[in-house]
């Protein structure tokens, strides 16, 4: 049986692990590596680094933090942020990510998709994708960190990234980013309903009950959070003993 | 020394990582040399099978690889499993190395996700030496949209995701994982170590 995956996610800025609320005032909480390593102990099914620095030299620094990680922690690793071809692709699988996760560049070039999943494989293409609830009644997908709306229906669009052969779709509600009120379900549902591949729920977790209701409420295959991890208000390991409670199937 | 072949596919970095942290020898290589003198040989693989095999057949190796799994255990992992059967069935119809009898077919469960992402729980079929030190029901990280398609006797243990998939295959000195042993923490772990000591 499948077991729903706990992943911790670290954004990185120039080597360092920040966390961003509401996208907004960015501050220092640790070294990505260490934390890593921390989680892999407390066992989290994978580990995401997010590197929000996403420039060349930030590119570099990166691909050292994974390497560094590869050599320690033997669960996935992904790698997002400022992927722009399928040549990222490849440098960033070939320091030991196991998935690459696209997200603005995605949006600006969606053959990016098809053209990675062809070369790697579907099952290495993570297409992040950051929603807002629009007044249509609907979702509107933004880019470059939730800044940029760019007036694309959420349902179109996990629906071309479908077709396009992604692996999975990381799911970043910014309505519930940073706002630690619980995931948003009903965006969640919105795309698990459209979409035939995995859906990683992100955005919005404060407690741990929100782990739990998140994997009742929605089909989404993992539940991913930063700042909970972070500041130690929670293990990975006592969100799997809770899941364990809840009979929702944890390694 | 165990040989990972260099093909200019997969995750190679991964599987020397684990390799490494287990103190085993090991070298990536596209030499055919290095194949001949290696006790043991991984062949890794993290893409689509038309694109591999292409590269594996322009990387002049298939011929040594097949004469020295006459001599040597070999290890597929993930795409490299699936490159053991007769054929592939991913975009278009392609020739695999044909090592085990069947096939490699897009996974058709009813109403779960594919590809198959995550950790799956192992279920033994038939005894193999690479599973002396699990359990069953351990489990071990899976990332595939692909599944062998095998006779029963070569599969070493299933996992279940909507219906029956080989996780581990073996076939005489051939053995092949669906999953990544490199990537699925102490149980992948100890499936290396039993490899290890084949």
């Amino acid at each position: 049986m499948l077991a729903k995956r706990i992943i911790p996610c670290l954004d990185v800025r120039n080597g360092k692990v920040v966390k961003g609320v509401n996208f907004e005032g960015v501050k220092d909480v640790g070294n990505p590596v260490q934390l890593a390593v921390e989680y892999n102990r407390q066992g989290a099914d994978e580990i995401v680094f997010y590197d929000i620095t996403a420039s060349y030299e930030g590119r570099g620094v990166m691909l050292d933090v994974v390497r560094n990680t590869a050599r320690q922690v033997f669960v996935p690793l992904c790698v997002g942020g400022g992927i722009a071809s399928v040549d990222d692709f490849r440098e960033t699988l070939r320091a030991g990510a196991d998935k690459v996760s696209v997200n603005s560049q995605a949006v600006k070039n969606p053959k990016l998709i098809s053209d990675a999943a062809e070369i790697f494989g579907s099952q290495c293409v993570v297409v992040g994708i950051d929603a807002k609830r629009n007044q249509k009644g609907s979702y509107s997908v933004f880019i470059n960190g939730g800044r940029v709306d760019m007036n694309l229906d959420l349902g179109d669009w996990v629906k071309e990234v479908s077709e396009r052969r992604a692996g999975e779709i990381c799911l970043n509600s910014i309505d519930t980013d940073g706002v630690r009120g619980g995931f948003d379900i009903e965006m969640l549902n919105f795309v698990c309903e459209r979409v035939n591949i995995p859906v990683i729920a992100s955005g919005g977790c404060g407690a741990i009950e929100h782990f739990s209701e998140v994997f009742e409420k929605t089909n989404s295959s993992a539940a991913l959070a930063a700042s909970l991890f972070h500041f130690g208000e929670l293990t990975v390991g006592e969100v799997k003993a809770h899941l364990k409670e809840h009979n929702i199937p944890a390694r | 020394m165990i040989a990972i072949i260099d093909y200019g596919a997969g995750n190679l970095f991964s599987v020397k990582n684990a390799l490494d942290f287990l103190g085993y020898e090991n070298k990536i290589t596209s030499s055919a040399d290095d194949l001949r003198t290696a006790d043991r040989l991984i062949l890794p693989g993290v893409g689509a099978f038309p694109d591999a095999m292409r590269m594996l057949h322009a990387s002049g190796l298939v011929d040594v690889i097949k004469e020295q799994t006459q001599k040597k255990p070999l290890l597929g992992i993930c795409l490299g499993m699936q490159m053991l059967f007769e054929k592939g069935y991913e975009f278009s119809e392609t020739d695999g190395l044909g090592f085990i009898k069947g096939s490699v077919k897009l996974m058709t469960p009813e109403a779960l996700p594919i590809p198959h992402i995550g950790w799956n729980s192992l279920e033994f079929n038939e005894p193999c030496p690479l599973l002396k030190n699990c359990k069953n029901g351990d489990h071990v990280y899976f990332v595939h949209s692909y599944a062998a398609d095998c006779p029963k006797e070569n599969v070493a243990a299933y996992c279940d995701y909507g219906m029956k998939v080989p996780a581990l295959v073996f076939s005489g000195n051939v053995y092949g994982a669906q999953f990544h042993p490199e990537k699925s923490g102490e149980t992948g772990l100890n499936i290396l170590r039993s490899f290890h000591s084949l």
